[in-house]
Order: structure tokens, then C-alpha cells, then sequence
């Protein structure tokens, strides 16, 4: 008898990731945003969902990929977390994936030190790999080291 | 299986009925002949009792049981009231409200032991006790008889007030039935008889009918004495939820008003106000229904103190005033614990030991006053001890042994300054720990938790006379009426609880009403000067701190945090409206300028200012500040009584640090030059301003002595000093410049203890701001001055008033 999970997966500069589809409370388009000055730079802003204030990270600035081209909205991935919900940032949705454990493996020791914390491994797929993203991970907003962040 | 409503029930009504009990027994210990209170005690115990034992909780009821008959001997004057039987009877407490803990986690008593509790309390029956007691209480457990009961309970002359619950007792008492008779009814009702114990006995012909009745009568009355008030209980999580909805109502109607102004009909907008008044009364009453009066917390108060004292040899009384005050419940949770802890710091550490009081030529009894009442929107609770005062040298070393500042702070710093140092965390732990003050709670989770709900605590003190902490909360949390600002496009809400005024500049009033002190924008707005700090540079959106103009006007909004003012530039002035806060998640509450954030009317979230924190960021509420600078406000005007007697100087330092003031009334402008603008001409210290030259007067040269004055004369101005503060004075028709080693303040003082002058140049000494300062003679200084002043001629007049 196999065990499955069923993940909510996206795109982010071309690679796939998942989130665990019972950590996620929705998926929905790009919203109106509220910046927050002297925020960590990873936070986007706020976002009003539905009278919720919810907090918007940049899940490239937090897995420290490039920018996003520059006119490209993004999808709000809504996830729960210790301390409410939060909207990660991606640049598409893909489907939402039953995944066999099976074809889980620890992540590559390749992966740089700051973004191995955050993945919690890899799934084989048939055509491709996904990448199983920790969201209590993504969603900690500490202050990156002064030096890095621009003004903030 | 009792129901579980039931069992809750009895729980809050035994919880409330402790708390009751610890407050009459610390009363009655103070006045052991207090009747009405004895049986006050009695009766609570009494019901606990009752109640127990109809819930089959039998441990409890055995342990309430022996705290009755204690009170019962103390009632009929067999015994006396000690503080070894009121710890007792305070024991008995504890151990009734740790088993109703048991029964509230695990619905049953559980495997308790209290055979000592029960020992201690048996024995200090007096020798007359009864010895069948003591045998019947040896095996805990056992569920005492009903034997038992008839038989402790002495009726005979008990006042009417203290009419027993039981129909049996009652029966008893007043229609003569037999304790025989009331057992062997007893004993058919626990075979399984389901008759009431009346019933039965009137089949046996121990009771006449008309007796029952009227016991029952009594009963009734007995228990409706008990206060049948327009009064109900409501779940707090109903209340919460309520809350929030009406919460909700407000942000939405916020977002129906602003379409309402939109669309002209009638009808609909009259619609719309009615909305508006509704949703307005509702969210007052919704308030109203969580407030709460901080007698509540309060209460508990007077027991905890008499523990303290008794653990610590002292003796302290306690005084309440403004226990009516009333704060939001959840606010109430918040300081329940804070206050606790320095109430019991205040009688460990802050009381002294009675001998050391009465060598001091104090009373015996240390005195702990609470106050607590509203003042300019917020609540104030202050916890005054008359003990032995904070030292501050002693705590100034001890901040630097550990660490927590420097030598040179150490120094600078004021004594309220030391006397703060207090909560900083790493002080607190130092400190000796009693098992009295101890739980890991110290002074800095005090402020930290006060911090948390948005409010202050400072503490004052004299040194052998006592302390005082003041702690300043905000009436709701909630919903609160800000202004909203605009600032780098984006709309920001500040909290109209710390608003004063709004000052709008345009035109000339702009470069006029900015001057700089100190390389500080300041506006001096009736005579006092008011930092500004700027928005856009705080929250980094801009660089530079230049005007931010818009529509070429300046907005300031003038804040108070504190007990300080300062002034906000801002790019637009919005509305003031109601807003719903929404707290910051955990991890951003880190950005201390933001108190958390609100949605506004066209939906789009907007964040809400703290202005404690953005004061304190802009440096404008600074650690260390002189008592020159330090303006008490709490958002009330001052006092325009005294206001007519006092004069407006301007204080400043001159040479040699000395403390100096002139009269407001010949400045016309504080100015601050770069060193590169100033020119000698001659000997003489000039520079270019407003179409004319100014003569600026070296103060270090003219109260220089006579024989060094000429040296001193010819020293050009260096690079080294820095921008040069000028007081440019009117006098006689002509500008001057003074040059002082720097500006301190505007301030207003009666200035009336004085004393003549010890130098040249000076009017006399005066005492200004609780300082000694001396009063510049101005025009002697003018005509003292070498150098020309260069009268203006008509055509300088008119450049002057075109520019």
C-alpha cells in the first residue's frame, strides 16, 4: 500500500515547488499591495484578503533567486503558519499533484546553504523533479544581515 | 454522570466564592470581632460545602467540612482568631481552588491527599473538639455521614442571618424534629427512598406539614438573599466573537460612507447616517460590556500582600482608591500579572522591616497605596509604596557592573534616568530572589508586557521616603478614531489619542517657521520649540530631510508621546476616521515605528503609526535628555493662571558651559551659520544675511578679561568649530548677531528668585527651569561690542521685504 501526499505545486524561475496541500488555504491572483517600509526585504507587503490583512513574501528574494522580470504579476500562494497566514509569491501555478513517497530523496548537497534550509527534499517525478518546500521556512521573515538590504 | 454545564457552573461559582473568602478572611483577621464578616465567612464555606457534597465531590466537601467547624468554634468565641488559624483557613482555600482545578481538568477529584490540611485544621480545634471527628476524618476519602453533619452543626441560638441551607437543619432549628429523626430520614433517602427528607418526615409524624412549608419558605428566601441581580453571565469567547463583528460592521460601513459620498440621493444618505449612529451606539455598548472595574484584579491584592508581609517579618497595609476604574477585559488579563508582581516587589523589596522603619521615625506599618483613575484618554494605575526608596548610586553601580551601560552614560545620565535602568532586562534577575518575588517575572517583563498592549510604566522615587510606578494603558485596543496622513504616496494612520494640533506653512511662513537648532529642524510654534522629524526620512522613502512641499504648503502634525512634543511632516492631511486595528504579526513587530495596520475605507490596507516608537527612532524622545528640555504634557493645555506672571526666555550655553538666557522679546531669529560663511571685517566677526551684513558678537571675547580681550579679538573664524550658533537680536533698530556655543530651549518661567550679577555683562542671576542662569544684559553687550552695526537704509529696507 503506497503513501501518497498530495501537493500544491508552482512555478519560480522555471523550477517546480510544492507545498503540502493541507498547509495551503488558497491559491488566487495578483492582489493590490501595500508596502511596508523598514520591513525585512523579503516582505512584499500587505495584502487585503477578504478584510484579512495578510502578509506578502517574495519567495525569490527568500530563496534568493533573481527578480522577477520587471512588468510580470505574481500568484499568491495563501499558506497557514504559526502565526497566521501568509501569501508566498510565485510567478505561476501548476496542478495540484499526488505524489507517491516513494519517489522522495533528501535534497542534493548542491543546493546553497541558506536555501537547503528550506527545501525538505525532492520528489522524482516522471518528467521532472519537484521541490518540497518547508512553509514554516518560507514564511520566517528574519532580517537579513543590514549589509545586504538596500536601504531597509 | 452530572452534566458538564452544571459542573461548570459550580466551578465559577466556587472560584468567585474563594476569592471572596481570601478577601473576608484578611478582613477579619484585621478585625477578629467583625460579626457580619464571621458569618459572611461561614455562610461561603457553608455553600462551598453544600454544593460539594450534592456533586458527590467528597474529598472537597470533607476539607470544606473541617473549615466550618473551625469557623463555628471561632463563632461561638471558643476560639480566637489567630494568624496561625487564619493561614490555616487560607491553606484550606488554596486546597479547595487546587481541587477545583483537579475537577475542572479531569472532571473528578483525583488522588489527593489532604490528611495533613485536615490534621492541622482538626487540631487546632480546641481540646473540647469532638473526638468522633478526628475519628471519622482519619481515613480521607470516606464520605463523612450524614451522622456527622446534624451532629457539628450546633443550632441552637444561631442568628436568624445565619439560617442554614439544608431543609434538615432548618427543621431542626426551628420546628423541633429530633436528630434522630431527621437520620433515620436521611438513612431512607440513601437507601434509595425518593422522597424528599420533608416528605418523609412528616409520614413519620417527626414534622407537621405547616412546618415543612415554612422551612421550605425559608429556605427560598435564604437563597434568594443570595442576589438575584439585572445581572448575567456571558461567556467571554461570545463576547470576543461579538467584538470582532462589530469590528467588522465599522470597516464596513467605512466602505459604504465613502460611496455614499459619492451618490447624491437623498434617501440613501439619510440612510446611511442612520447606519452610521447605529453602528456608532453599537460599538460604544459592545465597549462597555467588556469593561470591567480593576477592583476586580484588585481583590486579590489584599491577601497576596498580608502572604508577603508575613513571609518577609514585615507588616504592610494596603490602600485602594479608583477601584471603580474600568479597563477592556482583555487589557485587564494583561496586567493581572504585572501589577501582582510589583505589589509583591513593593512590600519584599521596597517596605522595610518594622524595626528599621521605626529607627527611621516611620510607623511600624508600611503603607501600599493603588491608584487608579482615567486621564487624557488613558488609564493610570499607580502602585505608591512609603518604604525606603530607590538608591539611586546604588543602582548606577550595579548597572555598570553589569554591563548594561557605560561609564560615560553613567555620568551624563538623570536620576530618573538611573531609576529606570530598572527594567532593562539583566538588572531585574541580579537582584536578590525571595521565593517571595520569584517566578521568573521581573521588572522588565512588567514593562515588556505593558509595552505589549501599547501602554508606559515609568517609576519615581525619593531616596528614604518611598516609590512610585506609574503604569498608562489605552482605554481599548480595538477600534480607534486616526487621522490619516499621506506620506511617499501611501496612506498612514496615526492614532488621534496622541494628536495635539495641525499647523499648516505656506509661502514664506515655510523658510521662517523652520529654523534649525543644532543641525535639528525645529518650528517654534507660541513661543515653545518643536522638533520636527519627517516622515518620508524615517521610513527611508527620501533621503534628504528638505520641506516636503505639496501644493506649496508644509503639513506638521504635532504629536505628543511621552510627555514630549514633536511635529510630523507629512505630504497630505486626510480625514480623521475610525479604524479597526489589526495587529502586526509577531515577526513584524520588530519595526517599532508601526503599531499595527487597518483596512481602509477603498479597501487597501494602510499601516498605523506608533508614535511612541517613530519619537523614539527620530530621537526625539532621547534617553538622555536635560531638564532644560523636558516638557511635561499629557495632551492638556497648561495652566493659564500663572501664565501672565511668566516670561519667555531663551536659554543657551555660553562660554566657559556656562548656563545663560535673554528675554524672547529681542530675538528675532535663531540661526545657525557654516563656519565658511562667516567673514572678519577688521576685527570684527561678520556675515552676509538677508540683503545685509550682520555683526556677529563673540560672547567668549566680550566677557573675556580686558587684558585678553584683544588677543582673543583678532582670532579669525576656524574651520574647526563647526556650524556657529547666532542669536540674531533687534535692538535699537538693528540686527545683531550673537554668537553662543549652543542653543538649548524656549522655555517660560516666573524667574522671580534672583540674585545680582558676579560679572560684567550680566543682569543678575535668576532661577530658570530649576536652574541657576544668568541674564545676558543685552543692550549692554550691543554698545560693549567693537565693530560696526550697519544701519539699514531704506533700499536695504525694500530688498529685505521683497525676498
Amino acid at each position: 500500500m503506497a503513501q501518497t501526499s498530495q501537493f500544491c505545486t508552482f512555478y519560480l524561475e522555471k523550477l517546480l515547488f510544492g507545498v503540502e496541500l493541507k498547509s495551503v488555504q488558497e491559491v488566487i491572483r495578483s492582489l493590490e499591495m501595500t508596502r511596508v517600509p523598514l520591513a525585512p526585504t523579503v516582505v512584499s507587503g500587505f495584502i487585503n484578503l477578504r478584510g484579512q490583512i495578510v502578509t506578502a513574501v517574495d519567495l525569490r528574494r527568500r530563496l534568493e533567486l533573481d527578480p522577477a522580470p520587471p512588468g510580470q504579476l505574481a500568484m499568491n500562494v495563501v499558506v497557514r503558519s504559526e502565526d497566521g497566514a501568509v501569501s508566498l509569491l510565485v510567478d505561476e501555478i501548476g496542478d495540484v499533484l499526488e505524489v507517491d513517497q516513494s519517489t522522495f530523496e533528501l535534497p542534493p548537497e548542491t543546493l546553497r546553504g541558506s536555501v537547503r534550509g528550506m527545501i525538505l527534499g525532492v520528489h522524482k517525478l516522471n518528467d521532472r523533479l519537484m521541490l518540497v518546500l518547508d512553509t514554516e521556512k518560507a514564511c520566517q521573515m528574519a532580517q537579513v544581515a543590514e549589509s545586504t538590504a538596500a536601504g531597509g | 454522570m452530572i452534566e458538564s454545564d452544571i459542573v461548570k457552573d459550580f466551578l465559577v461559582e466556587s472560584y468567585e466564592n474563594l476569592d471572596r473568602l481570601d478577601r473576608e478572611l484578611v478582613g477579619l483577621e484585621k478585625n477578629p470581632d467583625d460579626r457580619d464578616a464571621l458569618a459572611s465567612v461561614f455562610r461561603t464555606i457553608h455553600t462551598i460545602k453544600g454544593t460539594c457534597g450534592f456533586l458527590g465531590f467528597n474529598k472537597l466537601e470533607a476539607v470544606a467540612h473541617v473549615g466550618e467547624n473551625l469557623l463555628t468554634r471561632l463563632r461561638d468565641r471558643q476560639l480566637t482568631l489567630t494568624p496561625e488559624v487564619t493561614t490555616a483557613l487560607l491553606s484550606m482555600v488554596d486546597a479547595v481552588r487546587q481541587m477545583l482545578g483537579q475537577i475542572e481538568v479531569a472532571r473528578q477529584e483525583g488522588e489527593r491527599d489532604d490528611s495533613v490540611l485536615i490534621a492541622t485544621l482538626t487540631r487546632l480545634l480546641q481540646p473540647a473538639a469532638v473526638r468522633a471527628q478526628s475519628e471519622v476524618f482519619a481515613a480521607p476519602g470516606s464520605a463523612p455521614e450524614a451522622v456527622v453533619f446534624l451532629k457539628d452543626v450546633p443550632l441552637e441560638g444561631m442568628p436568624l442571618n445565619d439560617v442554614p441551607l439544608n431543609i434538615g437543619d432548618i427543621l431542626m432549628q426551628r420546628a423541633g424534629v429530633t436528630p434522630a429523626a431527621l437520620l433515620f430520614a436521611a438513612e431512607k433517602q440513601k437507601e434509595g427512598d425518593p422522597r424528599r427528607i420533608g416528605e418523609i418526615l412528616v409520614e413519620q409524624g417527626a414534622a407537621r406539614p405547616a412546618d415543612v412549608v415554612e422551612a421550605l419558605r425559608i429556605q427560598q428566601s435564604s437563597r434568594g438573599i443570595a442576589v438575584s441581580d439585572s445581572t448575567i453571565r456571558v461567556d467571554v469567547g461570545l463576547l470576543d466573537k461579538v467584538m470582532n463583528l462589530v469590528g467588522e460592521l465599522v470597516l464596513t460601513r467605512n466602505q459604504v460612507l465613502q460611496f455614499a459620498n459619492r451618490i447624491k440621493d437623498a434617501e440613501f444618505l439619510a440612510d446611511c447616517q442612520r447606519l452610521n449612529l447605529i453602528t456608532t451606539e453599537l460599538q460604544e455598548g459592545i465597549v462597555k460590556t467588556r469593561m470591567q472595574p480593576i477592583g476586580n484584579i484588585w481583590s486579590h491584592f489584599p491577601r497576596t500582600v498580608r502572604d508577603v508581609a508575613l513571609g518577609c517579618a514585615k507588616e504592610v497595609a494596603i490602600e485602594m482608591e479608583g477601584k471603580e476604574t474600568e479597563l477592556d477585559k482583555t487589557i485587564i488579563e494583561a496586567i493581572k500579572d504585572p501589577l501582582m508582581h510589583l505589589v509583591r516587589n513593593s512590600v519584599d523589596h521596597g517596605i522595610e522591616l518594622p524595626e528599621d522603619r521605626v529607627k527611621a521615625g516611620k510607623d511600624r506599618t508600611g503603607r501600599l497605596t493603588l491608584r487608579a483613575f482615567h486621564e487624557g484618554g488613558q488609564v493610570n494605575i499607580e502602585i505608591s509604596d512609603d518604604g525606603a526608596g530607590l538608591n539611586a548610586e546604588r543602582i548606577r553601580k550595579k548597572a555598570l557592573e553589569r554591563a548594561l551601560i557605560t561609564a560615560e552614560q553613567a555620568s551624563r545620565m538623570s536620576e530618573p534616568e538611573i531609576f529606570n535602568l530598572i527594567f532593562q532586562p539583566g538588572f531585574s534577575t541580579a537582584e536578590k530572589v525571595t521565593n517571595v518575588s520569584g517566578r521568573g517575572v521581573g521588572m522588565d517583563v512588567v514593562k515588556t508586557n505593558v509595552e505589549k498592549i501599547g501602554g508606559t510604566v515609568d517609576v519615581q522615587s525619593t531616596l528614604g521616603l518611598g516609590t512610585t510606578v506609574r503604569v498608562r494603558i489605552p482605554l481599548t485596543l480595538a477600534i480607534i478614531p486616526a487621522l490619516i496622513v499621506t506620506c511617499g504616496g501611501d496612506r498612514y494612520a496615526i492614532p488621534q489619542l496622541n494628536l495635539l494640533e495641525l499647523v499648516r506653512l505656506t509661502g514664506n511662513q515655510i523658510r521662517a517657521g523652520i529654523e534649525m537648532v543644532h543641525g535639528a529642524p525645529v518650528h517654534r510654534l507660541r513661543g515653545r520649540l518643536l522638533p520636527l522629524v519627517y516622515l518620508s526620512r524615517e521610513l527611508k522613502l527620501a533621503e534628504d530631510s528638505s520641506a516636503t512641499e505639496r501644493d506649496g504648503a508644509v503639513n506638521i502634525v504635532v504629536l505628543h508621546a511621552d510627555g514630549r512634543q514633536f511635529g510630523l511632516v507629512v505630504e497630505q492631511i486626510h480625514d480623521t476616521e475610525e479604524i479597526v486595528v489589526k495587529p502586526l504579526r509577531k515577526q513584524l513587530k520588530t519595526v517599532k515605528i508601526f503599531a499595527g495596520s487597518t483596512i481602509m475605507g477603498d479597501g487597501k490596507v494602510a499601516l498605523i503609526l506608533d508614535v511612541l516608537g517613530l519619537a523614539q527612532r527620530a530621537g526625539v524622545v532621547t534617553e538622555n535628555r536635560s531638564r532644560v528640555l523636558n516638557e511635561k504634557t499629557t495632551g492638556a493645555r497648561e495652566p493659564s493662571g500663572a501664565a501672565a506672571d511668566k516670561q519667555a526666555f531663551l536659554l543657551f550655553v555660553g562660554p566657559g558651559n556656562s548656563r545663560m538666557a535673554i528675554p524672547v522679546g529681542t530675538l528675532e531669529r535663531l540661526e545657525e551659520f557654516p563656519v565658511e560663511q562667516v567673514e572678519m571685517s577688521g576685527s570684527q566677526w561678520v556675515t552676509q544675511y538677508r540683503g545685509q551684513i550682520l555683526p556677529l558678537i563673540r560672547l567668549n571675547v566680550v566677557l573675556e578679561e580686558r587684558r585678553n580681550r584683544l588677543r582673543a579679538l583678532q582670532l579669525p573664524p576656524t574651520l574647526d568649530l563647526g556650524p556657529i550658533q547666532v542669536l540674531v537680536l533687534h535692538h535699537d533698530g538693528r540686527l545683531s548677531g550673537l554668537v553662543v556655543e549652543r542653543i538649548l530651549d524656549i522655555v517660560e518661567d516666573r524667574a522671580d528668585v534672583r540674585s545680582a550679577a558676579t560679572r560684567p555683562f550680566i543682569l543678575h542671576s535668576v532661577v530658570i527651569g530649576d536652574r541657576v542662569t544668568e541674564l545676558l544684559d543685552v543692550p549692554a553687550v550691543l554698545r560693549g561690542a567693537e565693530g560696526n552695526a550697519v544701519r539699514p537704509t531704506p533700499a536695504m529696507k525694500a530688498a529685505e521685504v521683497a525676498n
